[in-house]
């Protein structure tokens, strides 16, 4: 550069950076370190400078190089006068020499590197001599820096040398230039960003050309070849091949499309053709003047808003304009039509077959309750006695006595016409189930209370009739071996004699349900237990119990005797398991669809079942016809708790936790053609909810149409 | 999207091809989606939502000859961009010369074979005309399209009144529905009221745009059947002697002459002219050919209809209207025409005027502002809801609901029906008494009187409620007498009094025996329809609830006003 080569002389501070290290020739460097004291080398300037103003350092850019911004300009450092002194005013105390020494050159020679790496080392690099710079002993904490910037009144342009480590103070110029290159100015001062342009060319036109270059000749001679083309295209339209373009007419023309309707164009296509549903027509809520009550209040139009548009029954809202001139256009115009036309390209066309069914058409004509007489319809008597829900009902086989277990440890007696408690027995135990011996003859009511099955005497009616069953239960021979038994025979002691208690069969386990056998000798007993000791059959006269099963089957729910014949009925869970004693064998395996089997009846005939569920379900088996349900009756809406059937009219009862009984007509043919016919005749109420209970038992008399039920609710009803 | 009712190959090659162009072609084809009768099994197991089409719908969409024309378009359109982006213009108009173009006549034709089927499905494509030509005329969509909209928009409505088959009109917040009975079939159409478009974002105009395209084929050969049907010329021409009258005076141009025929075909008052001039012995009686199996009651019962028809096809005859210039113009016009009726508005309103405000023959001049100043003696000033009510009632119906001013009455849809245990609104009430022809007086006397009644009634009402009230004390202090009676029995325990017949009703009984047999009858249902009639039972159940949620509404609002005018009365007496 010119420029820099002129002032090379005067002032080599302007030397462009590259050139600062060794390869400068001897008489340059010999001028350069002679004239210019070290500090005045503008070398790495420290990024840092501070505003005159807020004494802050303000911060260049790291990457800025002082000198090379200034380098294609006038050096701003004027060499000083009293470079010694400049000198020993700069450099550190400890890094100067010797007073001898003042033209020393300290110049690092590393060259343009990360100064972090010296940053471990004492040192911070190589002069010219090859010997290492140190670094200047900086011993200022904190404190002395915050005292140097309040103190100082040139601290705001001191700027620490990175290639030294020395502080400089820059000069009024190199500040001056700072500031300058701040403002995104020119660092020279004197130079012009804004003279004059000069054109190349003048836009004015002159007389003469720019070039004086002869035209072709080819641009002034008629051309051959598209002379020969012309003449082909006149030629061609003389022999009318070209033909000029006919004006297109856009619009469409319009025909009788349908002039000649041809029965055969009807295709199999049009047949299976699902013409689109029509819009729906407005209805008056749609008017622009509706009648008062097809205006939405202001909860509709809130529920409105807050409803999912697909969910909306109006895709509008109504609303009341007082004349024509007021009603705005509808925002949603274009979308409805939109939608149409989505609807009509997108949506899936089904046809469906609507039912268009009366209701009363699907009610099923069944015989009509009155026909079916006689069965319980109202509620007659209340036996109130019990304070805890009653469990469980037996009636004696003659139909005068009633038999009533509760939760408050007792039994009670009562005679059933005047609902008149004859007799209270305490028993100490939560009773589980009582069972009057179907035996007319015979005056013994067995009870389960706890782990034991008590055989209770209650000495009500004929005196000759009970007096006859103590006979008969004191005339046991015990036999001459003594055999293993599941249970223990206990005679009751005299103070139990004198309450009732004739017998004690005792159990491993707690007893759940006692049911007789129709003959009356023999009774079975269910014992919650897992294993196969579950289902026990007693022999009352013999005084003797065995264990029919030898595996267990499931949690046992209920076991029944076959009124007559030699058939047991065992009710798991789900099942119903049907085996022949004498045979001793399974012979059926009835499946209740059932979730859990909570009761179950027989019909006195013997060929029926019904299987009240706790999932309110009551399953009819007719065992002649299969292993499934006849019919499963969902009457009633909660647990079924027991089922009854009745023993001469065609009766069934079924008691649940909704608080209510249900009787139902239940009529079984002779004729093994004929399916039973089932109807319900009455729904009886009267129990009170207790503990989300409602009815737990359910019983009918022997003799007459009148059922009992007995409630958690402490009492027992008797409808008839 | 190719839905088969086997697992494999439900999309061949040439229909993934079609997939871009299968959404114009399926528009244009009328062909739509399936419902699957065994959804997982053809979707692979998944139950997730998918269109299903059938393979034999799409194998048709092949054989389809537009699908080439597609394919011509889209290689034009790619030319066209590239000459476009080597600014080669001459090349642009050459090709926009050969712009290849295709007809969708076949189209129409394969979808209706029969003019009735295309009939059936007029509705939507009326709709859409109308509304496309009321679009701006800039973007959206193209400008021929829209004129074409309106030309065939325009053409139709000349033909519903030349024949006068408009039945139904109703002013609704969306717009105005149209109802006509075109050669024995209902043709519905709602067109937007006339204001600007507030062009909504979330639109594909694409997709309208190609519904369009076919619907204005569609009704353009459905015009030209219309037409020829009455005799018409087609493209409609005006009546030579209304179009003499309707042409300007010299040296005032309207407008160029091509746009000034569409104009003034759209100022629908002129008739059109026909191919054969009408004489009037044409109309011929028709000969009645008794129905085998029809009884005489049925066949008066049709006669009335068809007398009432013709009736109401003249129910304007020999009035003469005038709207003034904030009142729809266009619509009003149509009505009134469909009707019979004259009708004019002011000459720089719109071409066609045929009258003036000042003519004295004028009956009725359909106002929609609060007061009219200077009103001419001779002539009723009507709020323009008149004409559409007096169109739904078949009937001219009384003036003095409907001057200037006045709070109108409710502007019911004539589209509606109620069947039985439907709230029917009392205004319908009213109507249907009306067209009955009972009740033929002033409508004002008539309201008062009624209001009058209304009110003689509820005091009646009132009185059977204390009457209730007293009954209610009565069975009360029975049932406390009841009580105090037991308790003395307690007391004195011993004492037996004479005990009273306790009278059963046996009507009551009887009720709820039957409900409770009901009741044990529903228990003994099976499950599935157990739940069918439940569920009927409660949509009839929700029926009623409506119904009686609306009837209480009204009736609140009555009494509502009702009060509200007590206390003016009041107000003014004090």
């Amino acid at each position: 550069c010119q420029h820099h080569r002129g002032q090379e002389t005067q002032s080599p501070a302007a030397f462009p950076k590259r050139a600062r290290p060794t390869p400068l020739s001897p008489l340059h460097l010999w001028g350069s370190v002679i004239a210019l004291p070290a500090s005045a080398i503008p070398v790495h300037p420290s990024p840092a400078l501070c505003c005159p103003g807020c004494r802050q350092r303000v911060c260049l850019d790291r990457g800025m190089d002082i000198t090379q911004l200034s380098y294609p300009f006038p050096p701003f450092l004027p060499p000083p006068r009293h470079p010694g002194v400049h000198l020993l005013e700069t450099v550190s105390p400890a890094l100067t020499p010797l007073p001898s020494a003042p033209l020393q050159d300290i110049r690092n020679t590393v060259g343009n590197i990360p100064m972090e790496w010296y940053q471990d080392f004492p040192h911070i690099g190589y002069n010219l001599e090859g010997k290492k710079i140190y670094k200047p002993i900086r011993n200022k904490d904190e404190l002395d820096m915050f005292l140097e910037k309040m103190e100082n009144p040139d601290y705001w342009r001191t700027v620490q040398d990175k290639m030294t480590g020395a502080d400089i103070k820059l000069t009024d110029e190199q500040v001056d230039l700072v500031h300058r290159l701040q403002k995104g100015q020119f660092g020279d001062v004197h130079f012009n960003p804004y003279e004059p342009a000069v054109d190349f060319f003048t836009h004015e036109v002159m007389i003469h050309p720019v070039t004086n270059r002869p035209a072709d000749k080819r641009s002034f001679i008629p051309s051959l070849i598209e002379k020969e083309k012309v003449s082909k295209l006149v030629h061609a339209i003389k022999m009318g091949w070209i033909k000029p373009r006919k004006p297109k007419d856009d619009t469409p023309t319009y025909y009788d499309l349908w002039a000649h309707e041809d029965p055969n164009s009807i295709l199999g296509r049009h047949k299976m053709h699902v013409p689109a549903p029509k819009m729906k027509l407005p209805g008056h809520e749609e008017s622009y003047n509706p009648p008062p009550e097809y205006l939405l209040s202001e909860e509709e139009k809130l529920a409105w808003e807050q409803q999912e548009p697909a969910e909306r029954k109006l895709n509008f809202v109504p609303q009341q304009y007082r004349c024509l001139r007021a009603v705005p256009a509808y925002s949603r115009f274009i979308h409805e039509r939109f939608e149409r036309c989505l609807d009509l390209y997108l949506c899936p066309r089904q046809r469906k077959m609507r039912v268009n069914v009366d209701p009363e058409d699907l009610i099923p004509k069944l015989p009509k309750p009155r026909d079916l007489q006689p069965f319980p319809t109202t509620q007659a008597l209340v036996y109130r006695g019990h304070t805890s829900l009653v469990r469980c009902l037996s009636i004696s086989p003659s139909g005068q006595w009633l038999v009533s277990g509760s939760d408050d440890c007792t039994v009670r007696f009562w005679e059933v016409c005047t609902a008149r408690c004859m007799k209270t027995l305490p028993v100490g135990g939560v009773v589980k189930s009582v069972a009057w011996n179907p035996n007319p003859t015979i005056c013994l009511v067995a009870i389960c209370v706890d782990q034991s099955v008590l055989l209770v005497n209650p000495c009500l009616g004929d005196k000759l009739l009970y007096g006859a069953t103590d006979q008969l239960l004191e005339s046991y021979a015990a036999p001459e071996e003594e055999r293993v038994q599941p249970v223990q025979w206990v005679t009751a002691t005299i103070e139990e004699h004198s309450k009732g208690v004739r017998l004690v069969v005792q159990h491993s386990k707690a007893v759940k349900q006692v049911t007789w056998h129709g003959k009356g000798d023999y009774f079975a007993s269910v014992v919650s237990d897992n294993s196969n000791m579950q289902v026990l059959i007693h022999q009352t006269s013999k005084r003797w119990s065995q264990n029919p099963f030898r595996k267990s089957k499931g949690l046992v729910q209920c076991v029944l005797f076959h009124p007559i014949r030699p058939y047991f009925f065992v009710a798991t869970q789900r099942y119903v398991r049907v085996y022949n004693l004498l045979k001793q064998e399974l012979t059926k395996k009835l499946m209740t669809n059932c979730k859990w089997v909570s009761s179950m009846a027989i019909h006195p005939g013997g060929d029926n079942i019904i299987c009240g569920s706790y999932d309110s379900k009551l399953a009819w088996f007719d065992l002649d016809l299969s292993t499934r349900p006849y019919q499963l009756l969902r009457h009633h809406k909660k647990a079924l708790r027991s089922v009854a059937f009745h023993k001469h009219y065609p009766l069934f009862a079924s008691g649940s936790d909704d608080g209510t009984v249900i009787v139902c007509h239940g009529m079984v043919y002779n004729d093994l053609l004929q399916n039973p016919l089932l109807v319900p005749v009455k729904v009886l109420k009267g129990h009170a909810m207790t503990l989300d209970l409602g009815v737990l038992d359910v019983l009918f008399h022997p003799t007459q149409p009148w059922v009992f039920s007995s409630g958690a609710d402490g009492t027992v009803r008797l409808y008839t | 999207r190719g839905g088969s009712t086997r697992g494999k190959g439900c999309m061949d090659a040439a229909c993934l091809t079609l997939i871009a162009i299968t959404r114009r072609l399926c528009i244009l084809k009328g062909i739509y989606p399936h419902e699957p009768k065994h959804k997982k099994k053809v979707n692979k197991g998944s139950t997730a939502a998918r269109t299903f089409y059938l393979l034999k719908d799409i194998k048709f969409l092949l054989h389809e000859p537009i699908v080439n024309k597609f394919r011509e378009y889209k290689v034009f359109v790619r030319k066209l961009r590239k000459a476009y982006g080597k600014s080669e213009w001459s090349t642009v108009d050459r090709l926009k010369d050969n712009k290849p173009s295709y007809k969708l006549d076949h189209i129409v034709k394969e979808r209706y074979p029969t003019f009735v089927d295309a009939l059936r499905d007029l509705d939507d494509a009326l709709s859409m005309c109308f509304l496309f030509s009321t679009f701006p005329r800039t973007g959206k969509c193209h400008v021929q399209t829209i004129q074409l909209c309106r030309r065939l928009a325009v053409e139709f409505l000349n033909y519903v009144i030349a024949s006068r088959s408009l039945r139904k009109v109703f002013l609704s917040i969306k717009g105005i529905y149209y109802q006509a009975e075109v050669l024995g079939q209902p043709v519905t159409w709602i067109t937007p009221y006339t204001f600007a478009h507030d062009h909504p974002t979330d639109v594909d105009y694409r997709v309208m745009a190609t519904f369009t395209e076919f619907y204005t084929t569609l009704l353009g050969f459905v015009n030209f059947r219309l037409y020829h049907s009455l005799n018409l010329l087609y493209p409609p021409k005006i009546d030579g002697q209304a179009d003499v009258e309707l042409k300007p005076a010299e040296g005032k141009e309207y407008a160029m002459d091509s746009e000034s025929y569409l104009e003034k075909l759209s100022a629908l008052s002129a008739s059109l002219a026909r191919v054969v001039a009408p004489t009037h012995e044409d109309e011929v009686e028709m000969d009645e050919f008794p129905v085998e199996g029809e009884t005489a009651e049925q066949m008066d019962t049709r006669k009335k209809e068809q007398e009432a028809l013709e009736k109401h096809k003249k129910l304007f005859e020999g009035l003469r209207f005038f709207l003034n210039r904030e009142v729809p113009r266009e619509p009003l016009a149509f009505i009134i025409r469909c009707f019979g009726g004259q009708v004019s508005w002011d000459k720089s309103l719109c071409i066609g005027a045929t009258y003036d405000v000042s003519d004295p023959s004028i009956t009725h001049q359909i106002v929609d502002r609060p007061r009219v100043e200077q009103q001419v003696v001779g002539r009723y000033y009507l709020q323009p809801q008149w004409v559409f009510d007096s169109v739904n009632a078949k009937l001219c119906l009384p003036v003095a609901d409907y001057f200037p001013g006045v709070l109108l009455p409710p502007h019911l849809s004539p589209f509606v029906t109620e069947q039985e245990g439907d709230y029917v609104p009392p205004e319908k009430l009213k109507l249907l008494a009306m067209q009955r022809g009972e009740n033929p007086g002033d409508a004002g006397l008539r309201d008062e009187e009624s209001e009058e009644e209304e009110e003689e009634e509820e005091e009646e009402e009132d009185e059977n409620d204390k009457e209730e009230e007293e009954e209610e004390d009565e069975s009360e202090k029975e049932e406390e007498m009841k009580l105090k009676k037991m308790e003395e029995q307690k007391t004195q325990s011993n004492k037996v009094t004479a005990g009273k017949l306790r009278l059963e009703d046996k009507q009551r009984l009887e009720q709820e025996q039957q409900s409770e047999e009901k009741r044990l009858a529903i228990m003994m249902m099976k499950k599935r329809e157990k739940y069918l009639y439940k569920k009927i039972m409660f949509g009839k159940k929700r029926k009623v609830r409506e119904a009686n949620k609306l009837a209480a509404k009204r009736k609140a609002h009555d009494t509502a006003v009702k009060e509200e005018k007590k206390k003016s009365k009041k107000a003014r007496r004090a």
